[in-house]
């Protein structure tokens, strides 16, 4: 069954030249780990913003963003509330930044249950208690407040908060970007460990390739605003066929191949201010021909001249 | 909490004794010779001025008479007015109430309007937002009395809807005596506190945990009430603070628009008849409502953000 | 930014109005008229006259005189003192610092306008007691901004540099350190004028500030009241109009140069 299913999203933003999502298809099964893999301003965030429907001031979208078949972009409010707070939840980069450094850890974590699903004070405590031992917590954290806990435990929190009413979908924008490297690890399996556990579809999303390949089932490459290669985790890391996938992963430094020269990538992406024509990656594309520069590329590997054929 | 307390009372003692040393060095400091401030300018013989001299004490060393009047002071005594030749302590406590309850009444319609005004422009934005601009802009360019004169002649003298002067008889009559110099009071510390306010949310409004609450499915209102706002309190309840001793030594103003019988206007006729017992007393219980009021703000100020320690407020480096 | 200009104008021809009041005054502003005493607008008088038959414009025009120069006053003498206390505690620190800093405190619990009248109740009134005065108690405010300016830029590299280069601590603090901290001092006393022109309209009303003949609009909304009894509001209401417009000019003036300069350090 299909929890989650973008269809052709397009996204302007007063000031930019070009849409900032230019047509997004993806998709996420129940219980699937699916990764969206891209440099940062390539629109990988705000893909799974849109989801929960936080786009930024004065933005308009376009396309459908479906859960569980319902379009979230044309809700009324009072469903839209309902989702996010029972269907889809969300992970963020950040945890300082996502909760609330005023309230209680307690209080952060049942605000939502309590208003939405009318939990009785000490029954959404007792469910509180339950998720916070399900990410590695006890309760004392409940009457802490955000400054007394590290940035891993904190993660943990929003970790559970996200889970507490047993979404079909959870979001993860960058959720290890803002840890040290061993919480990173801890956090990684933790959200695999509970996927499982729960039966959750997860959407991750990070610029670390290596992250994705260990995490995903399913992997999506976003380039300036449009899905450039998507395919099994497998295949677009064995065998990557857009030239954008292959420069990333020679870009990515590898344990299994220590020695491998690292190549970066000639140029930046493109600036939001500049209309594009053709393919967005062409102006950095060693491939690249006439027709690039020209006409868009589309289809499951978005390239005029895509290298090896998947298996 | 009980050593920090402690240590905060102490400062509190320390800044009214050296508050209290300034103002009656100053008075002995001031031109001229102290009895012919006591006599309020009038002409006198030698012999009562002699007279005065001995009774006042005022030819033992300076730091002898500060000490007897501190002394004074400390047990409850602040002398006599020179212009009524009756008890400081009865003159200002009999004029107290109405100016108590002048201020209490602003106090509730500047936290009231101030708070839902900023509230409204930071979160409606769009024209709201402008005429809340426009309209904090206007009340901070205008201080009490302009508002009291103005709203006295259309209120109360063409439109008769209010008293245009006095405090009235019994503590109904009181109170309706007391709207307009209120709201003239008030005016422009609601503008004042309507700015912070704005400011302080817009600031909150903008910051991540704000955008996930809102993705957690939390109410708007709730976002807007325990988030937000809650959020801006800080720096609200400083300016609440300030705005306590500001509305404090305006009454002198509003009090002398309307005629009310209260310490402010008190203040305002011993200053014109240099009588010092008096002026010394008003000044120094307006300091020692301002130290009180810091203190309460210091002593709230850990409730409000939990990552601030007792005593170290924020911006007061 | 439509508002900024708007009071930009205002405000530069109001100085222009103070300096050519004399000339532009149609009357003597002590001049009595009893005929058109508590009169409305007519062609002699076109703001009316007060109570006592002086002519409302001519009194207006030139009391923008004191009601520019009194802040103006105050500006400057707080912010040299103040920047002085400031910069020198900040520069110094250790004793000096602790000195200064508690004595701003202290200066802190006083409000301007009790400053002010208890130095009135002490000298007497005139200009130049309440200037002083309230330039006494404005001061806290910019040594406050001086010291906190001075300590973070003292941390700067670049004041090392001159002191290796066997400069004085002198030398550097007036010729390096103070023109850097002079624009963010100079926006907080522009805006300190508005404050400046409200206190001292505000002891004027109360007959605590200039000397009862000088035309200025704080007194001028104290005689108008005893026409405004009568039903005669012109003479208080339209000097009322006129502080009220003055200092939002300046505020909104004030208000946008300090946004400027602090969106220039940030």
């Amino acid at each position: 069954m299909t929890v989650l299913s973008i269809e052709d999203l397009r996204l302007e933003l007063p000031g930019a030249s070009r849409p900032v999502l230019a047509g997004v298809d993806l998709e996420v099964r129940q219980g699937q780990t699916v990764a969206l893999v891209g440099e940062s301003g390539s629109g990988k965030s705000l893909t799974s913003r849109s989801v929960l429907r936080l786009l930024p001031p004065g933005a308009r979208a376009g396309g459908a963003v479906r859960v569980a078949g319902e379009d979230v972009l044309a809700m009324p409010p009072a469903r839209l509330r309902e989702l996010r707070s029972r269907q889809v939840s969300m992970v963020f980069q950040d945890p300082r930044a996502a909760i609330n450094p005023m309230l209680r850890v307690g209080a952060f974590l049942t605000e939502s249950l309590r208003a939405n699903l009318g939990e009785s004070k000490a029954g959404a405590r007792a469910r509180a208690v339950e998720m916070l031992e399900a990410v590695g917590l006890t309760d004392r954290v409940l009457r802490q407040h955000p400054h007394q806990l590290s940035g891993g435990m904190l993660q943990r929190v929003m970790i559970a908060a996200a889970l507490l009413a047993g979404p079909a979908l959870l979001l993860a924008d960058e959720p290890t970007t803002a840890l040290d490297v061993s919480t990173q690890a801890e956090i990684v399996a933790l959200l695999a460990d509970l996927r499982e556990r729960f039966g959750t579809g997860l959407l991750f999303v990070t610029h670390d390739l290596g992250l994705a390949a260990a995490i995903a089932d399913h992997v999506y490459v976003m380039y300036a605003g449009r899905i450039v290669e998507h395919g099994t985790a497998e295949t677009v890391f064995a065998a990557p066929r857009h030239p954008y996938t292959s420069a990333l992963l020679e870009a990515t430094p590898s344990l299994a191949q220590p020695d491998r020269r690292l190549h970066a990538i000639p140029g930046r992406p493109p600036d939001l201010r500049a209309e594009l024509t053709g393919c967005a990656f062409a102006p950095r594309c060693t491939r690249a021909t006439d027709e690039c520069h020209t006409t868009v590329p589309v289809g499951q590997v978005a390239c005029h001249h895509p290298g090896g054929t998947h298996a | 909490m009980i050593g920090f307390l402690a240590r905060r009372l102490l400062e509190l003692a320390g800044t009214l004794a050296v508050a209290s040393f300034l103002v009656f060095g100053a008075v002995y400091l001031a031109p001229g010779r102290p009895e012919t401030f006591l006599l309020g300018g009038r002409g006198a013989s030698p012999q009562l001025l002699a007279a005065i001299r001995s009774q006042y004490h005022l030819d033992d060393p300076f730091l002898v008479q500060y000490g007897r009047w501190l002394g004074d002071v400390l047990t409850g005594r602040f002398g006599e007015s020179v212009q009524y030749r009756s008890s400081v302590l009865g003159l200002v406590g009999s004029r107290l109430p109405t100016t108590v309850t002048l201020i209490g009444m602003s106090l509730v319609l500047v936290l009231v309007f101030g708070i839902a005004l900023g509230w409204l422009g930071a979160v409606r934005g769009g024209a709201a937002d402008s005429g809340v601009l426009v309209g904090t802009s206007l009340a901070l360019g205008t201080p009490s009395f302009v508002a009291g004169v103005v709203m006295q002649s259309y209120l109360a003298i063409r439109l008769h809807w209010f008293p245009d002067q006095g405090s009235g008889t019994g503590f109904a009559d009181l109170l309706y005596h007391l709207v307009l110099p209120s709201i003239a009071l008030s005016l422009y510390w609601i503008g004042m506190l309507a700015r912070v306010t704005r400011t302080a949310m817009l600031d909150v409004l903008g910051q991540e945990h704000v955008t996930v609450a809102r993705g957690r499915g939390v109410p708007e209102r709730q976002v807007l009430r325990r988030h937000v706002f809650r959020n801006a309190l800080g720096p609200i309840v400083t300016t609440a603070g300030l705005i306590v001793t500001g509305l404090v030594i305006s009454t002198v103003l509003v009090e002398a628009v309307f005629t009310l019988n209260g310490v402010g206007a008190f203040l305002e006729k011993s200053v014109t008849v240099k009588d010092f017992p008096v002026v010394q007393a008003v000044a120094l219980l307006i300091v020692a409502v301002f130290v009180l009021v810091n203190l309460v703000v210091d002593l709230l100020y850990p409730f409000i953000d939990p990552r601030v320690a007792l005593g170290a407020r924020e911006g007061d480096a | 930014m439509r508002l900024y200009r708007t009071c930009l104008v205002f405000a530069g021809a109001l100085v222009l109005i103070a300096l050519a009041a004399p000339l532009l005054a149609p009357h003597d502003p002590n001049g009595v008229d009893l005929g058109a005493a508590v009169s409305g607008p007519s062609a002699v008088h076109p703001f009316g006259a007060d109570g006592s038959g002086r002519d409302t414009l001519s009194r207006l025009l030139i009391g923008s005189r004191t009601a520019l120069l009194g802040p103006i006053g105050v500006v400057v003498f707080s912010t040299v003192a103040g920047a002085a206390v400031g910069v020198a505690a900040g520069w110094r620190g250790g004793w000096l610092d602790t000195v200064l800093s508690r004595g701003s405190e202290l200066l802190l619990a006083f409000p301007a306008l009790l400053v002010a009248m208890l130095f009135v109740a002490l000298y007497g009134p005139g200009l130049l007691t309440p200037v002083v005065a309230l330039s006494l108690a404005y001061l806290p405010y910019v040594s406050r901004l001086a010291r906190g300016l001075t300590v973070s830029e003292k941390r700067r590299p670049y004041l090392d540099s001159y002191r290796v280069q066997g400069f004085s601590g002198l030398a550097i603090c007036v010729r390096h350190l103070v023109p850097n901290i002079a624009p963010t001092v100079l926006a907080q006393s522009t805006v300190n004028f508005g404050y400046a022109l409200l206190d001292l309209a505000a002891l004027s009303y109360l007959g605590l500030g200039l000397p009862p003949l000088t035309p200025d609009w704080g007194a001028m909304i104290n005689d108008g009241q005893d026409a405004m009894m009568q039903g005669h509001f012109l003479p208080a209401v339209i000097p009322c109009v006129a502080i009220v417009l003055t200092v939002v000019a300046f505020n909104v003036v004030g208000g946008a140069w300090a946004d400027r300069i602090s969106r220039r350090a940030a």
